[in-house]
């Protein structure tokens, strides 16, 4: 049991669900669009709408990403899966039932394996572990309820209605937020590796629902709640945390936890409960008299397994081999195929892995993230990141001007040899050119000069800055600081 | 398993539907009559029978994962008894 799951003297225990939008063109059982952004009910076709009379068909593709799924955790896939209904009222289900499955899921039990982040330094070893899926399986998407701007009513917009959902289950082998977190992450980075999601979290293409509970060590289970609809890896993280410090303190009072759905709020950084009354969940399931049991050849999982793009951890393995990356550095630039994609990009064009990992995992993520924007859309592309460390390692740039042009690129100035040649960013390689810039800085300052030559070598190391700077003032920055270091030194001696 | 009007109410309360006590008393003895029915169904032999989800021995086709439904939002809006803004209204829902 790792330390940060013991809370004094309570062990966590939290499983998860998880709710994946498949990326498919079309309707789970409908033809409409899945399509979102389009103007509200545009693309909720009768069937959505849940008209009488109206028969559902089943979308081919949504079966054979649900199969990709199961054949990258290592799952048995359902040869026979049964749609159910689950049935509830609520005025973005229109039909009263969600076309589920219950019984009999597409994807049986299987296994995901998370690396925690190393502790210490980075580089090192994470703390290992196997998450055990306990089955995905296929349904539709609900509407969406719109609460603001209808002074008082709810507008019903229907076009999510019918998108096509896995719900993967996990075993609860989770023991603190860190390891949700990490698994969470690693189920993005297999869904968008697969190709089967598109994993725009702020579009809601995954949630979370997480449940939590408490006990002592050795102790049977506690009374579970769950946490429902987080939608980002940060506020799934302080979800958990607030709702574990909860139930330790609820029962430290001498109380009972009670079984119940909580909401969290992530503006406010808490949670209420949604509870409502107990015969709401019965959602009385049966098997949906209009779909068929859906029978899945063993050609055709064969034809989908041989067809598997590059799993995370193949690629992991890839980046560590091909490019001498730290396991640590692997993990954070394979895990999104976007990310990975970049990264293999520049590397191409620059010619050297590890300094383009440092860009990528520095500047561009510091920048990307300040300005809340996935790598797909940065506006710095992959070949110009490559062309611009290209220029660093060729010394045309200093890495204090590769970032000033790192900057233009990425304010649409155009590619970085562009603007280093219009903007005369060269670095100054010439030491002649150099050198008399340094003999006139001396010249302009003799008292500096006598204060440093009247210093000891522990103050000559400080005061040298005064001149560095006021050469790479009259360089504009494009002297080799190096060669301005050299220079200085020999001739304040 | 015998229906008494407390299971009547908590069935309709789930169906949302409005159940008078004349109603009730009158829904209790057809539900019995079919879970009578039932009973009697249940005395079956099945031992070595598997469950069944369809009484056809037939599976699913599929389609192809291609969008071909007509926008008929503009038809269907009117029908509601509110909307705006392309929107179905209901009474506020806020659980």
């Amino acid at each position: 049991m790792s330390q940060s799951s013991m809370n004094g003297g309570w062990e966590t225990v939290i499983g998860l669900e998880v709710h994946v939008q498949l990326a498919t063109e079309s309707k789970i059982f409908s033809a409409s669009s899945t399509r979102t952004g389009d103007e509200p009910n545009r693309n909720a076709s009768l069937i959505d709408l849940g008209m009488p009379g109206t028969l559902p068909v089943v979308n081919r593709e949504a079966i054979r990403h649900a199969i990709r799924f199961g054949l990258a955790v290592g799952a048995e896939i359902g040869r026979r899966s049964v749609f159910e209904r689950k049935n509830y009222f609520y005025p973005d289900l229109p039909k009263g039932y969600q076309t589920t499955q219950l019984a009999e899921p597409i994807v049986g039990p299987g296994v995901v394996d998370i690396e925690l982040a190393p502790k210490g330094n980075e580089g090192g070893q994470g703390e290992k572990k196997s998450v055990r899926i306990h089955h995905a399986h296929l349904e539709e998407d609900a509407g969406k309820s719109l609460h603001e701007d209808f002074h008082g009513m709810t507008g019903i917009d229907l076009n999510r209605a019918g998108t096509p959902l896995i719900e993967i289950v996990s075993e609860p082998d989770m023991s603190n937020s860190e390891e949700a977190v990490a698994f969470a992450r690693k189920l993005h980075s297999i869904v968008t590796s697969l190709g089967i999601c598109d994993g725009d979290m702020s579009q809601g293409n995954m949630r979370f629902d997480v449940n939590i509970s408490v006990r002592r060590p050795g102790q049977p289970l506690g009374i579970r709640t769950e946490t429902k609809n987080l939608n980002s890896f940060r506020f799934m993280e302080k979800a958990i945390a607030l709702e574990v410090a909860r139930q330790i303190d609820v029962l430290e009072d001498g109380g009972e936890i009670v079984q119940e759905t909580r909401l969290y709020n992530a503006d406010t950084h808490t949670a209420r409960s949604m509870r409502t009354k107990e015969d709401a969940n019965d959602y009385r399931y049966f098997p949906c008299p209009d779909l068929l049991p859906v029978l899945v050849s063993e050609e055709e999982i064969a034809a989908l397994k041989d067809a598997l793009p590059e799993l995370p951890d193949v690629r992991k393995a890839r980046f560590i081999n091909d490019y001498q990356l730290s396991g640590y550095d692997a993990d954070l630039l394979s895990g999104s195929v976007a990310t990975a994609r970049y990264f293999e990009t520049a590397t191409a064009a620059s010619g050297d892995a590890k300094l383009t990992a440092n860009w990528v995992m520095g500047e561009l993520t510091a920048r990307l993230n300040a300005e809340d924007l996935g790598i797909e859309h940065s506006p710095v592309s992959a070949a110009q990141l490559g062309q611009l460390i290209q220029r660093l390692q060729d010394g045309t740039l200093s890495s204090k001007i590769a970032k000033q042009v790192f900057e233009a690129c990425w304010n649409g100035e155009g590619d970085p040899d562009r603007i280093i040649e219009a903007k005369g960013l060269k670095q100054m390689n010439d030491s002649g050119e150099l050198e008399k810039i340094v003999d006139q800085v001396i010249a302009n300052n003799p008292a500096q000069v006598e204060d440093y030559r009247g210093s000891d070598d522990a103050k000559r190391k400080k005061k040298i800055g005064f001149f560095v700077g006021q050469i790479m003032k009259a360089t504009q920055g494009k002297a080799n600081p190096q060669q301005v270091n050299q220079l200085l030194q020999q001739k304040l001696q | 398993m015998a229906i008494d009007t407390r299971v009547v109410a908590r069935a309709a309360h789930l169906a949302r539907l409005q159940v008078d006590d004349n109603e009730s008393a009158e829904l209790c003895g057809r539900l019995n009559d079919i879970l009578a029915m039932v009973d009697q169904l249940q005395q079956a032999d099945v031992d070595g029978v598997a469950p069944l989800a369809h009484p056809l021995e037939v599976h699913q086709p599929l389609r192809e994962d291609r969008v071909r439904e007509p926008d008929v939002r503009d038809k269907v809006l009117p029908n509601a008894p509110a909307s705006e803004d392309g929107c179905f209204l209901v009474p506020r829902v806020i659980d």
